[in-house]
């Protein structure tokens, strides 16, 4: 039956999308955050998605290939009273881009309910199948 | 008596396993809507079927060609297996992923309902089937 199989390549992604969800909730806490514990400013985290094999019948979940720091310039701001200021008065602030978060996790959210929707259509499916002849 | 039983339900049996085949697929690819480089696949459901009702492998399968009596006639993988085609996108992506979403959602659907069918089929069969056993 293959179509156990989609409760896999299902839970794969949902478990991969809310992994995405995760990080965009740590950018959005961190935005503002301008010193962590290395003593530099929050450096904003993006999900890498890959395609991986579930079971052998060519079933294709995902999953997190790589959580990688968003390589875009870390933002400047003039702040010369700011403890943090370099010698010129520039504080260095994390590059998170709020927009960008904000429909990062309006995509993942989205992608997560298909996966949900998929599965109970394949359990309905399924226990259909598990009546039959009755 | 058995052989006849097995060929009444047979088509919808085939046609069955390759909807379970297909709906797995169609996962896949919704599964990926994400996935940067992922393309999407599909399969022939008409080919597939009526290779499964012959015995023989999808369009676009593979044998082994055999040219002497001693050749292995070789094992050909399951319909899903060798006859699955990759999506033609209908607007590309910067990632190079061709999941339409509303398509694969709509086919995964259509396939569902399908499924849904082949099982009532199978349902009013069997129940046929007992009205003539029991009389």
């Amino acid at each position: 039956m293959s179509l156990f199989n989609i409760f896999s390549v299902a839970g794969s992604a949902m478990n991969a999308q809310s992994q995405r969800l995760n990080t965009v909730a740590s950018n959005l806490a961190n935005a503002d955050s301008a010193t962590s514990a290395n003593g530099e400013a929050y450096k904003a985290k993006q999900v890498v998605f890959a395609a991986a094999p579930v079971g052998e019948n060519g079933a294709t979940g995902v999953n997190v290939a790589a959580v990688v720091e968003d390589p875009s310039p870390m933002k400047q701001v003039y702040d010369p009273k700011n403890p943090l200021a370099d010698d010129k008065g520039y504080v260095t602030m994390p590059n998170v881009n709020v927009v960008e978060e904000m429909v990062n996790m309006i995509s993942a959210s989205r992608s997560y309910q298909s996966n949900v929707e998929m599965m109970n259509t394949t359990k309905t499916l399924l226990l259909k199948t598990l009546s039959l002849g009755q | 008596m058995l052989n006849r039983l097995d060929d009444m339900l047979n088509f919808h049996t085939q046609a069955l396993r390759i909807r379970d085949q297909r709906q797995q697929v169609l996962a896949s690819n919704i599964a990926n809507a994400d996935t940067p480089n992922f393309k999407a696949r599909d399969l022939d459901f008409k080919a597939a079927l009526q290779g499964a009702l012959q015995g023989a492998p999808a369009a676009g399968g593979t044998t082994l060609a055999a040219t002497a009596p001693g050749h292995l006639a070789g094992q050909p993988g399951l319909a899903a297996e060798t006859g699955l085609l990759y999506r033609t996108p209908a607007q590309g992506s910067v990632d190079g992923n061709t999941v339409d979403m509303d398509a694969e959602r709509a086919a995964f659907a259509e396939n569902a309902i399908h499924y849904e069918f082949n099982l009532t089929r199978i349902n009013q069969q069997i129940k046929s089937l007992l009205a003539a056993i029991q009389g």
